[in-house]
């Protein structure tokens, strides 16, 4: 309901609503990690949202500048902790633009493997953990269910379930064990028809339908205003996706494509749109999946990672599209062992920052469907 | 598309002087630098000229460049005294397809910038965690607070080369 609705009602009833201001968070079982959201009400309206981030501020940027550009991996994994490998992939290929090497085709088909099983695997914590903040609780087993086989094939490569440590610069730190491939296949077998459940289990269920159709609707310009990327951009309709308009590592020889936002159900760049969109998402990974584990070609991986990282003076701005959006990475180098500064863009800080725009005039119950649809980790936030 | 040069080009010949120069020397990114106080005007005209149709800000980044004198302070510790403080600007145009990157510079003890939240709405939190993080002063920001660090830290800018942790935040031992 509209404020001006809300007026209106008030002047017919002549009962007076009134202004307050309400906490949401830090701790709140919807904010998926530590947020605080101020939110000014009338009534049920929204009138203000006023996020306060940096509960878990830990200034991984000036942790940087006292380490070696090796050493900086495992503090990219702890950003976004639910796509720790792709956070490695990005900051990877920023460094080695900076140094200007090439890596072997298996590292780079090795890569595009583990990132789209990781898109999944963060994929599915959204819509489940999207369905537990509306009230569905049985699609979150069904979703952390294949998670965990997935984090399990991580685990088998790498030792690490959630911070892995694996891509390095210039290749990746050990081979596939020889099942892997195996393995991996039978995954994508077995969850092919799995998403056809989770569509009929909660994407076109009428309660959940109710609570996010036509909530929180974002228009493509002002999305690209505020600098909103990845699944968000394209459920609010624009076809814009970094693997294939800014492609990088191996992308462009596999054949995908983007999904956008139809409105198979309630308006383009509505929350159901952008659930919707991630869902349609893993079809695709799944798609990219299955070709490059049958091409993946034989090779060494570990040929290209140089002894030591001393990438001349320079600069560089590098993006890949992570599961939530535009992760960009802006490197400068003095010429030293160490960055000399490195700032992270993550998709979690830039999308978070859209929140007042998307729930005014909702109702308090809307801001957990908005900010769910958004999908944001904090860690990442706050960095 | 265009390339930096010629875009050089354009805003030279519509702002003189605000544009520095074009700085092509670096490996990988080549930049163009401004003056930091039109750096709003520039940006408007970046993002709503024809030919150039900047509409999306991928990255602003506020960098301590570190060139001025070090001098001991009382403590012993070394402080930095004169020199800059910079921000990039990485823009692009989602019609277009070019990018082009920015970098303004404004003196250390009195780093002012013109803030480009009214041109990208992007740029208002990236501005807060640049005064946050530099203590650059983003003229015209219209809500220009910490964002990551608490609202009372009274101890400095963290990414500044010559932050010093405090001993006491709140009566709380800090470094531990």
């Amino acid at each position: 309901m509209s404020i001006e609705i809300e007026k209106n009602m008030q002047s017919k009833t002549g009962l007076k609503t009134e202004q307050m201001v309400l906490n949401m968070g830090p701790q709140h079982p919807s904010t998926h990690g530590v947020l605080r959201l101020e939110l000014e009400i009338e009534g049920e309206i929204i009138t203000k949202v006023t996020p306060h981030i940096g509960y878990l501020h830990r200034c991984f940027e000036k942790h940087t500048e006292a380490m070696t550009y090796t050493q900086v991996i495992p503090y990219t994994d702890r950003m976004d902790y639910l796509s720790a490998m792709y956070n490695e992939f990005g900051y990877a290929i920023a460094v080695e633009k900076l140094l200007g090497i090439e890596v072997p085709e298996r590292v780079e088909y090795i890569r595009v493997i583990m990132g789209e099983f990781q898109r999944i695997a963060s994929h599915l914590v959204a819509i489940g953990t999207y369905g537990l903040d509306i009230g569905a609780f049985t699609p979150f087993l069904y979703c952390f269910r294949d998670r965990e086989r997935i984090l399990s094939l991580f685990e088998k490569t790498c030792g690490a379930r959630l911070l892995y440590n694996y891509i390095w610069v210039g290749g990746v730190s050990h081979d596939l064990h020889p099942d892997f491939i195996r393995e991996a296949k039978d995954f994508v077998k077995y969850f092919k028809p799995n998403i056809k459940e989770l569509n009929d289990l909660l994407t076109m269920n009428k309660i959940f339908i109710e609570r996010t159709a036509n909530v929180g609707i974002l228009p493509v310009e002002t999305a690209i205003n505020y600098g909103i990327s990845g699944p968000n951009l394209r459920a609010s309709g624009m076809k814009w996706d970094l693997r294939k308009n800014d492609t990088y590592s191996i992308y462009n020889k596999f054949d995908f494509e983007i999904p956008v936002g139809q409105s198979e159900i309630g308006t383009v760049g509505d929350a159901w749109n952008r659930y919707y969109i991630r869902v349609r998402e893993l079809e695709q990974s799944l798609r990219i999946l299955e070709q490059a584990l049958d091409q993946i070609p034989e090779g060494d991986v570990t040929s290209a990672i140089p002894k030591r990282i001393k990438p001349p003076v320079g600069q560089v701005y590098s993006r890949v599209e992570n599961p939530k959006g535009e992760l960009g990475y802006f490197i400068m180098s003095n010429g030293s062992t160490s960055p000399f500064r490195v700032k992270v863009k993550g998709p979690s800080f830039v999308h978070l920052g859209i929140m007042n725009e998307l729930c005014k005039g909702h109702m308090v119950a809307d801001v957990i469907a908005i900010l769910g649809s958004i999908d944001i980790v904090l860690g990442e936030v706050d960095r | 598309m265009k390339n930096v040069e010629e875009i050089f080009n354009l805003l030279k010949e519509k702002f003189g002087d605000s544009i520095i120069e074009l700085v092509t020397n670096l490996p990988v990114e080549h930049f163009i630098t401004a003056n930091p106080l039109e750096i709003d005007k520039v940006s408007l005209f970046l993002r709503d000229n024809g030919e150039l149709l900047f509409d999306s800000l991928m990255c602003l980044s506020g960098v301590d460049d570190a060139n001025g004198k070090n001098v001991p302070d009382e403590d012993g510790a070394t402080k930095i005294e004169g020199g800059t403080l910079s921000v990039y600007y990485h823009m692009e145009s989602t019609k277009l397809g070019h990018k082009l990157t920015v970098k303004v510079s404004a003196p250390r003890e009195n780093p002012d910038i013109t803030s480009v939240s009214g041109t990208w709405k992007h740029a208002d939190w990236h501005e807060r965690e640049a005064y946050d993080m530099f203590g650059i002063n983003f003229l015209n920001h219209p809500d220009l607070r910490r964002i990551l660090m608490p609202y009372d830290w009274e101890a400095g800018y963290p990414l500044r080369k010559d932050y010093k942790d405090p001993e006491f935040y709140q009566g709380m031992k800090v470094p531990y």
